[in-house]
């Protein structure tokens, strides 16, 4: 196995999608490759650190905010083809 | 090494929700925004790169959601069906924001060149901690903004929001090789790009 051919199954390997014989190979590719190792292992920590990071969190005021406009935006408007038909509370209905 | 595992489970009363929420109770279809909401927003922002622009998708795609209840058929999950909305609405402001650029799913930007390790030197052991929370987000911001849409699209939804390939492919209308070939480059360019920030430092401290 060569460094390119590791990298091409790097996805799979990390995702744990891949049959018991190509896992096997590319882990004895790991063994000696040192180069491959780190991309595997640096790769699968920029993975991790992003799942972990709490970017872009929602603040609960703004949350809060953005529920109620939502559902009074709902209540204004219809459901396609709903069973039960949804009042409508204003001339703004959208659908 | 072990592999890297998704975080999103299916609750077991959601097609109750969805039911009741097509029949026209409101409450239901609250629940579903509480428990969707923040994961719309962080997409939306990994998307437009843009909080107001977040903010509206987040508004809009529920929105659409409701109004198209009637239409969703349950062939995927609800949340599916919902973030292939809100990636849509995020994708449509983008393109707002951006007209002198083609903003595109399809876009298969360079060849594989593009995403060849060039960096090789290991990572400090936490690298995390060689930075403020602050700091920390301002790196992790700045370096996924670099990536294309298409790529950050896909980053998120499998990586940080732990979509499975398939529902990746369901959601974006993408083949299955597409979204593993972007996501590959993604990754790679993504730890490319942090490289400078995370390696290690023999006799550092690791920061710039």
């Amino acid at each position: 196995m060569t460094c390119s051919d590791f990298l091409k199954e790097l996805t799979d390997y990390l995702d744990g999608a891949m049959d018991a014989q190509t896992q096997a190979e590319l882990e004895d590719h790991l063994q000696w490759c040192h180069n491959c190792y780190v991309v595997c292992n640096t790769t699968k920590m920029t993975i991790e650190i992003y799942r972990d990071s709490h970017l872009y969190e929602l603040p609960e005021a703004l949350r809060d905010r953005l529920r109620t406009a939502i559902l009074s935006k709902c209540q204004s408007a219809k459901i396609g083809c709903a069973e039960t038909p949804v009042r409508r509370r204003s001339s703004r209905s959208k659908s | 090494m072990s592999t890297i595992q998704p975080r999103v489970a299916e609750p077991s009363d959601e097609t109750v929700l969805v039911h009741a929420a097509k029949a026209g109770d409101i409450n239901a279809f609250e629940e579903l925004v509480k428990r969707y909401d923040r994961n719309v927003f962080r997409i939306a922002q990994h998307i437009t790169q843009n909080r107001e622009d977040a903010e509206d998708v987040v508004q809009d795609a529920f929105l659409k959601a409701y109004q198209n209840l009637a239409n969703f058929q349950e062939q995927s999950k609800f949340y599916t069906w919902l973030v292939r909305i809100a990636v849509n609405e995020a994708l449509m402001r983008l393109r707002r924001r951006r007209p002198e650029r083609m903003v595109s799913l399809d876009e298969d930007i360079k060849t594989e060149e593009d995403s060849m390790p060039r960096e090789v030197a290991d990572w400090a052991p936490n690298p995390e901690q060689l930075y403020t929370q602050g700091e920390l987000k301002e790196i992790l911001g700045k370096t996924i903004q670099g990536l294309p849409p298409s790529f950050r699209t896909v980053f998120v939804l499998r990586d940080v929001e732990g979509l499975s390939t398939e529902e990746t492919a369901d959601a974006l209308d993408l083949s299955i090789p597409a979204v593993k070939s972007r996501l590959l480059r993604a990754r790679l360019q993504l730890r490319e790009r942090l490289s400078k920030y995370f390696k290690n430092r023999t006799g550092g401290d690791g920061k710039k």
